[in-house]
C-alpha cells in the first residue's frame, strides 16, 4: 500500500496542500488536517448533507468524496461563507428567521443553499424544497429554513 | 474503512493495466456515492481504487441528431440533467437522474456508477434499457459494446470481467412520434431507494392512436432489473387505451417476482409494478404525443 | 405564588419578542465547537466492538492481538468497570439503575441487543482502533430474539435477565419474568361507566419502535489526568447528569469530575444517558492520553436509546349525549434490553384532555432484544394518544359530532382530576380548542379526491426540576451570565430574557453563557420542557438578587436608606428625592466606587409546573394506488404558557409536529427474525425531508402558568403527541381506513386499504 498522497487543492480562495490517506474522506481532511469542522459528519453515507461542501460549483456530501480527488479544486466550505464584510445574506436571513435550533445542520443548509442561490436566484418554495431534501434537520420541521432562504432570494434580488 | 490505493489514469489503456494488474481487488471510481460508502460499511474491499474521471472519453457528453447521445461513465446526474439535448430528446433520462439521492450526490452519482453497481433498484437501469442504450467497456481484450438489459448478472454484478470497465453509454436518436417516461415509488418525497421503478417507451403510429412499438423495464422486483418485451408486444400494434395499457401492467405483475425487506413486501412491490407500469406507459404516451 | 401579580401582564418589554440568539452567528459560520470538533494535543481515538447478536452469551473475549497492534494504546471490557452497589440515580428526566447502566456502557457475560457494546479500543488514529476491533476475538452463545412485547410477556417465555423479577404494583413479587414493572391508576368505576355509555369502542394499536434522530451523533472526549481528576467533553443534554452518572459507575468523586458541554446536535431525551462518556474515560485512564469517540450512524440507531415500541389496548365509552363516562387502556411498552419506565409518562397523558369519571389504567413495562429505551420528547405520550384520539374520533363520528366541540364539551380543565392522581391547576386547553376551532385552517373548507382532515389533541405535563444562574453586571450596564442548561434551541436567549426583563435592559445586553460543572451550580437536564421555566426562573431570580444589591449600591451612592430606593422600569429612585434617580446602566458605571462588582446568583428547584395542552390538524391526501399519505396542510395549536420568545416556541412546535409526523407516517425500528436491525442508516430510517412537509403552521395559545413569574409553562414536548393521531383521523377521511399501526407507512396504508376492499 502507498502511504500518504499529497494533494494540492484550493480552499475558500486559498491554495492549500495536504497529506491524506486515500481512504481518507474529503470530510476526514478538512475537518482533522485542515481544522475546518464546519462541516459535520452527520451519517457519514450521503444520507443528511450536513457535510455539503461546494466543489467546482456543486454541492456534494464531503463524506463520500476522497481527499486525494480535490487535487486541483476548488472548494468552498461554510467558513468561506462570510467574508470580511460580513455574514453572507443567507447567514444574516438564517438567525433573523431563527431558521437554527441546534444548528449541527445548519452549516450544511447554508452551504446547499448558496449553491442553489448562486445558480438560481429566484427559486420558488418547491424548488427551494427540492434542493434542500438532502439536507436533514431534525429540530426546526424545516419551515423557518424554506422561509429564510426565500426571504434571502428576495432581499439579494432587490440589493442588486 | 481499510487501507487501498488511489490512482488516477489519465487514458482508457492506462486505465485497463492499472485494472489488469489487480484483478478483482481493482475497482473504479466515478462518484463514489456507491463506492464510497459500500467500502466505509466493509461490504466491499478493494486493494485499488481506479478513478474514471480523468480519462477523456469518460468526460464525453455529445448528442448527434443521427448518432444518438453518449455519456461517458464520469459524467455527474447534473450535467446530464441540465443538458440541454437530455432535456429535449432523453426527458426520461433526466427523470431518472434527477430522483437519484439529493443534489449533493447528483453532483458527484454518474449513470455509468448506477450501471455497475448493478442494484436491482438503480434508477438509471431501467430507463437505459427502455431507452435501447448500449454500454461500451474496454478491457485487455479491446473495447466491446452491450445492450443494457444484458448487462446486469446479479445484484452487484455485471457482464464486466477482471480489467474490464464501463468508458460510456451509447443511446439511439429517438425515434419520431416517440416519448419515454421514468417513475418510482418511494415512501418519502426524496431520498429513498426505489420500492419498484418502472421505465416505458413507446413510439407512436402516425394517427398517435396505436403504438407501433414499446419497451418496458420494472426494477427491484427481480435480482437484476427486469427488461419485459412482452410488455411492450403487448402494447405493440393495439390502440393506445387504459384496457391495452393494463394488459402491459398486468404483465409487470406476472413477471415480478420480489422480495420482502425493509423497503418492501412481495405483495407491494408485485402490486406496484403494475401501478408503475402503467403510469409509466401513460406517461410515456403523453410525451410522444 | 411569586407570578401572580405578573401575570396578564402585556406590556414586557423584553418578552414576547424575537432577538437575535446569542449564539447564532458562531452556528451559521461554522465557528460553534460541537463534540466532534473537540481537538488537543495528544488525542487518540476510539471506537466500539460492538455485538452481531440481538442476544447471546459472551463466552470468552480475548484482546491480546489488538493490544499488540502498533499504534493501539489500550482496550478495554466491563471488567475495568467497578460493579456498582445496586443503585438508582435519578437523571430528571428518566433513572438510571447503575448496575444495568454498567452493563449497557460495555455488556458484562450478555448481549442483549444488536449493537450492544462489548469492548473498545483507542488507537493513534481511528483507522487504527477500526482494524484493531477487527482483532478481538468474541465467542458468543446464541440465544433466540424476543423482539415483540407481548412475545415477552407470555409466562414460559425465556428470560432476557435470570436476576429481573417483575415490580407490581410498587412491590416485588420475586417472580422472574421480562415484565419489569406494572403500575395501575383507576378513577372512578369503569364498569358502571361502561354501563352508562351508548357508545363503547376498544381497538388494539402498535406501535413500532422510533429514533430522536438528532442530526449529531453521541460524542465523548475525556482525559483522565495521573492525579486522578477526569474532565469530559460531550453533547449532552445534561452535564451535571453525566457527572453523576460517571461518579456512580467510576466510583469517584463528582469533585474530580468535570463535565464540559459543547454544543450539542439536537438531543430531544436521547442525549441524558451515557454511553461513550465512561469508556472513553477509561481508555484515557488505561492510555494516558486524551480519548474521543464519536458514533458512526448506525451505532447511533442500534445502540443509543430510541423510544418503545409498544402494544396499547384502549377502551372508551360516551352517551349520546356526547360524554365521555368511562375510559380503560392496557399500555404494554417495550423497555429493549434493560428495564425502562416510558409507559408512565404515557399513562399520565393518554386521557389527560378530558373530564372522564371512571378511568382504570394498566401499564407495563417489558424487557425485549431492542436497545435499552430513552426519552424522546414527551416519552410515552405520543404512542398513548395515537391510540386514545383515533378512539376519540370514532366516537365523534358514530354520535355525529364535531372532533373539537366534542373535545370541548369533554375537556379537562382547571380542577379536573387526572387518573394518576394530580388535579390540573389552570391550564389551557379550552383556550385551544377554541383557538383551533377559529382557525383559518379548521374553517377552510377541504376539497379534491382522497383527501381528509383530522384532529388530535395532546398533553405533556412539563416538569420543573433544579436550575442555578449566577449574573455579573460589567461597567457599561450589560450583565454577562451563567448557566449550566445546555441550550438546543435557543435556551441562552430565552433565559437572558428573563434576565433582562426584570433588569429594564435589552436582551442583547446581556451575555449568556453555558458553563461546566465547575462553572455553575447543580442544573438538571435540558429536558421535560423544563429550561425556558426553571432556567429562566433562576435567571429571573438572579435580576432579583441584582436589583436588591443595587439597591443598597444606589442607596449608599446617594447616602440615603435603602428603604428609601425604589427600583421601576430600569431605574433606581429616591421615593423622598424625586431629582435623585439613575438608570439601571448609570448606577452600574458607579459600581466601582460603591464597594465593587455586583454578582447575582439564583437556584430554584420550582414545583409550580404547569402542564401544556397543543392540537393539531391535519389535511392529507393518500394515493390509492401505492397507499402513500401526502400531508397537505397542518397547524399546530398549543398553550405555552407566556411565549417568552416567540419564534423558538414556533421553532419548537414546528419540530415536534415534524418529528410526529415522521413518527405517523414512516419512521420504524426494521428488526429481521434474528433481532438485526437492517435499517441502520439515515436512507432507510426515514425521516421526513423538507420535501415532504408543507409549512407548519402555529398558532401560540398563550394561558400564562400561575406558577412561574412569567406564566412559562414549556413548549418542547407537547407539539409531538398529537401527529400520529391526527393523521390516522385525517387518513380516515381520505380513504375510510381505521389505522391501528405505526408507522402509517405506504406499505401499511396498501394492507389497510386490501383489507377493506376483501382483496
Amino acid at each position: 500500500m502507498a502511504g500518504k498522497v499529497h494533494v494540492t487543492t484550493n480552499v475558500n480562495g486559498e491554495e492549500t496542500e495536504f497529506l491524506c490517506e486515500p481512504r481518507d474522506t474529503l470530510l476526514d481532511v478538512l475537518r482533522d488536517n485542515l481544522g475546518l469542522t464546519g462541516a459535520k459528519e452527520g451519517c457519514g453515507n450521503g444520507n443528511c448533507g450536513a457535510c455539503s461542501v461546494i466543489v467546482d460549483g456543486r454541492v456534494i456530501n464531503s463524506c463520500l468524496a476522497l481527499g486525494v480527488e480535490a487535487e486541483g479544486c476548488e472548494i468552498t466550505t461554510i467558513e468561506g461563507v462570510a467574508t470580511s464584510a460580513g455574514l453572507h445574506p443567507l447567514q444574516q436571513k438564517f438567525l433573523e428567521h431563527a431558521a437554527l435550533q441546534c444548528g449541527v445542520c445548519t452549516p450544511g443548509f447554508i452551504v446547499a443553499a448558496k449553491a442553489l442561490l448562486d445558480r438560481e436566484p429566484e427559486p420558488d418554495e418547491h424548488r427551494i424544497r427540492l434542493w434542500l431534501a438532502g439536507n436533514l434537520c431534525r429540530c426546526t420541521g424545516y419551515d423557518k429554513i424554506v422561509r429564510a432562504v426565500m426571504d434571502t432570494a428576495r432581499t439579494m434580488k432587490e440589493t442588486v | 474503512m481499510h487501507a487501498f490505493d488511489y490512482v488516477a489514469p489519465q487514458t482508457v489503456a492506462e486505465a485497463v493495466a492499472v485494472l489488469s494488474e489487480n484483478g478483482s481487488e481493482a475497482r473504479m471510481l466515478a462518484g463514489g456515492s456507491d463506492i464510497i460508502a459500500q467500502l466505509k460499511e466493509g461490504r466491499r474491499r478493494v486493494k485499488v481504487l481506479v478513478d474514471v474521471k480523468k480519462i477523456p472519453e469518460a468526460n464525453e457528453l455529445s448528442f448527434d441528431p443521427e448518432e444518438g447521445l453518449t455519456i461517458g461513465a464520469g459524467v455527474s446526474c447534473c450535467d446530464v440533467y441540465e443538458n440541454e439535448h437530455v432535456a429535449s430528446n432523453y426527458p426520461a433520462l433526466a427523470d431518472s437522474t434527477e430522483l437519484i439521492g439529493s443534489i449533493q450526490i447528483q453532483g458527484r452519482a454518474t449513470i455509468g456508477g448506477n450501471l455497475c453497481n448493478a442494484s436491482p433498484a438503480a434508477d438509471t437501469i431501467p430507463t437505459l434499457i427502455v431507452l435501447g442504450a448500449t454500454a461500451k467497456t474496454a478491457g485487455p481484450d479491446g473495447e466491446r459494446e452491450v445492450a443494457v438489459e444484458d448487462f446486469c448478472t446479479a445484484p452487484g454484478q455485471t457482464v464486466m470481467q477482471d480489467g474490464e470497465f464501463l468508458v460510456s453509454v451509447h443511446f439511439p436518436a429517438p425515434a419520431a412520434n416517440s416519448g419515454a417516461y421514468f417513475l418510482r415509488f418511494i415512501p418519502r418525497n426524496e431520498m429513498d431507494i426505489a420500492v419498484v421503478n418502472a421505465a416505458a417507451s413507446v413510439t407512436l403510429n402516425a394517427e398517435k392512436n396505436a403504438f407501433a412499438s414499446a419497451r418496458i423495464a420494472v426494477g427491484a422486483v427481480a435480482p437484476v432489473p427486469l427488461y419485459l418485451p412482452e410488455a411492450g408486444e403487448a402494447l405493440a400494434g393495439n390502440e393506445v387505451s387504459d384496457e391495452t395499457i393494463e394488459k402491459a401492467a398486468e404483465i409487470a405483475r406476472q413477471s415480478a417476482r420480489p422480495i420482502t425487506d425493509m423497503r418492501g413486501t412481495i405483495e407491494q412491490r408485485i402490486h406496484l409494478a403494475g401501478v408503475l407500469t402503467r403510469r409509466a406507459v401513460r406517461g410515456a404516451v403523453e410525451r410522444a404525443g | 405564588m411569586p407570578g401572580e401579580d405578573f401575570l396578564g401582564i402585556k406590556d414586557y418589554k423584553v418578552l414576547g419578542t424575537r432577538p437575535i440568539r446569542h449564539d447564532g452567528v458562531d452556528k451559521v459560520t461554522g465557528r460553534a465547537i460541537y463534540g466532534a470538533d473537540v481537538q488537543m494535543s495528544g488525542l487518540i481515538y476510539g471506537k466500539v466492538l460492538r455485538s452481531p447478536y440481538a442476544h447471546a452469551r459472551i463466552v470468552s473475549i480475548d484482546t491480546r492481538k489488538a493490544e499488540s497492534l502498533h499504534g493501539v494504546k489500550a482496550v478495554t471490557t466491563v471488567n475495568d468497570i467497578p460493579v456498582p452497589e445496586k443503585k438508582i440515580e435519578d437523571l430528571g428526566e428518566g433513572a438510571a439503575n447503575m448496575v444495568d447502566l454498567r452493563a449497557n456502557v460495555l455488556a458484562d457475560g450478555k448481549v442483549v441487543y444488536d449493537g450492544h457494546a462489548v469492548a473498545a479500543v483507542a488507537a493513534t488514529s481511528a483507522h487504527i482502533a477500526e482494524t484493531a476491533l477487527c482483532l478481538i476475538d468474541v465467542k458468543y452463545e446464541v440465544l433466540d430474539p424476543l423482539l415483540d412485547v407481548r412475545e415477552a410477556m407470555k409466562p414460559g417465555s425465556p428470560l432476557l435477565h435470570d436476576t429481573l423479577t417483575t415490580e407490581s404494583l410498587g412491590e416485588d413479587t420475586g417472580t422472574a419474568s421480562n415484565v419489569a414493572t406494572h403500575f395501575q391508576h383507576k378513577l372512578g368505576d369503569t364498569e358502571s361507566g361502561f354501563a352508562k355509555a351508548d357508545v363503547v369502542i376498544e381497538k388494539e394499536f402498535f406501535t413500532d419502535t422510533v429514533h430522536q434522530g438528532y442530526i449529531e451523533p453521541q460524542n465523548a472526549t475525556a482525559l483522565w489526568n495521573p492525579d486522578g481528576r477526569l474532565t469530559v467533553w460531550c453533547s449532552t443534554q445534561g452535564s451535571f447528569t453525566v457527572r453523576e452518572q460517571l461518579a456512580g459507575l467510576l466510583q469517584i468523586s463528582p469533585v474530580n469530575i468535570r463535565v464540559i458541554p459543547t454544543e450539542i446536535g439536537g438531543g430531544f431525551g436521547g442525549k441524558i444517558r451515557v454511553y461513550l462518556e465512561p469508556v472513553a474515560a477509561i481508555l484515557s485512564r488505561k492510555s494516558g492520553h486524551p480519548v474521543k469517540m464519536v458514533m458512526d450512524r448506525d451505532e447511533v440507531l442500534k445502540a443509543t436509546g430510541p423510544t418503545p415500541g409498544s402494544y396499547i389496548r384502549v377502551k372508551m365509552g360516551a352517551t349520546n349525549k356526547g360524554k365521555l363516562v368511562a375510559a380503560e387502556a392496557y399500555m404494554a411498552y417495550e423497555s429493549g434490553g434493560f428495564a425502562g419506565a416510558w409507559a408512565e409518562p404515557g399513562a399520565m397523558c393518554i386521557f389527560a384532555p378530558y373530564d372522564i369519571e371512571n378511568v382504570a389504567i394498566d401499564g407495563y413495562n417489558v424487557v425485549v432484544n431492542k436497545p435499552q429505551t430513552m426519552a424522546y420528547r414527551a416519552p410515552g405520550a405520543t404512542n398513548a394518544a395515537f391510540a386514545s384520539e383515533t378512539i376519540v374520533d370514532e366516537i365523534c363520528e358514530r354520535l355525529g359530532e364535531d372532533p373539537l366541540e366534542f373535545r370541548m364539551k369533554n375537556a379537562a380543565k382547571e380542577g379536573t382530576r387526572r387518573a394518576d392522581g394530580p388535579t390540573f391547576p389552570r391550564v389551557g386547553h379550552e383556550e385551544v380548542l377554541k383557538a383551533a376551532m377559529a382557525s383559518d385552517h379548521y374553517r377552510a373548507p377541504l376539497q379534491g379526491r382522497n383527501r381528509g382532515r383530522g384532529v388530535a389533541s395532546g398533553f405533556w405535563f412539563n416538569v420543573g426540576l433544579k436550575s442555578s444562574a449566577c449574573a455579573s453586571v460589567n461597567v457599561d450596564g450589560t450583565v454577562s451570565l451563567v448557566e449550566g442548561s445546555t441550550d438546543i434551541g435557543g435556551t441562552r436567549t430565552s433565559v437572558a430574557m428573563q434576565l433582562a426583563e426584570p433588569l429594564g435592559i435589552p436582551a442583547e445586553d446581556v451575555n449568556p453563557v453555558v458553563a461546566d460543572t465547575d462553572g455553575v451550580g447543580e442544573t438538571d437536564v435540558t429536558g421535560g420542557s423544563r429550561v425556558t421555566f426553571s432556567t429562566g426562573w433562576a435567571a429571573y431570580n438572579a435580576a432579583q438578587d441584582i436589583i436588591a444589591q443595587m439597591v443598597e449600591r444606589a442607596a449608599k451612592y446617594w447616602e440615603i436608606s435603602p428603604d428609601d430606593v425604589a427600583f421601576d422600569d430600569g431605574t433606581f429612585k429616591s421615593r423622598s428625592d424625586p431629582s435623585k434617580s439613575l438608570t439601571f446602566k448609570e448606577l452600574a458605571g458607579k459600581l466601582n466606587e460603591t464597594g465593587g462588582p455586583v454578582v447575582g446568583r439564583a437556584t430554584v428547584d420550582p414545583q409550580g409546573v404547569g402542564g401544556a395542552f397543543s392540537l393539531m390538524i391535519a389535511d392529507v391526501e393518500t394515493d390509492p394506488d401505492t397507499g402513500k399519505v401526502d400531508v397537505l396542510r397542518v397547524t399546530m395549536v398549543q398553550d405555552a404558557g407566556k411565549a417568552i420568545h416567540p419564534a423558538y416556541v414556533e421553532g419548537q412546535m414546528q419540530g415536534g409536529a415534524a418529528q410526529g409526523i415522521g413518527w405517523g407516517l414512516n419512521e420504524e425500528y426494521w428488526y429481521n427474525d434474528d433481532g438485526e436491525l437492517t435499517n441502520a442508516s439515515l436512507l432507510d430510517y426515514r425521516m421526513p425531508t423538507c420535501l415532504d412537509l408543507p409549512m407548519i403552521e402555529t398558532i401560540i395559545v398563550e394561558v400564562p402558568n400561575p406558577g412561574h413569574p412569567y406564566g412559562v409553562r414549556g413548549v418542547g414536548e407537547a407539539p409531538i403527541v398529537p401527529p400520529p393521531a391526527a393523521l390516522a383521523n385525517a387518513i380516515y377521511r381520505a380513504a375510510g381506513v381505521r389505522m391501528n399501526v405505526l408507522p402509517m407507512s405506504p406499505g401499511n396504508v396498501l394492507k389497510a386499504l386490501w383489507n377493506k376492499n376483501g382483496s
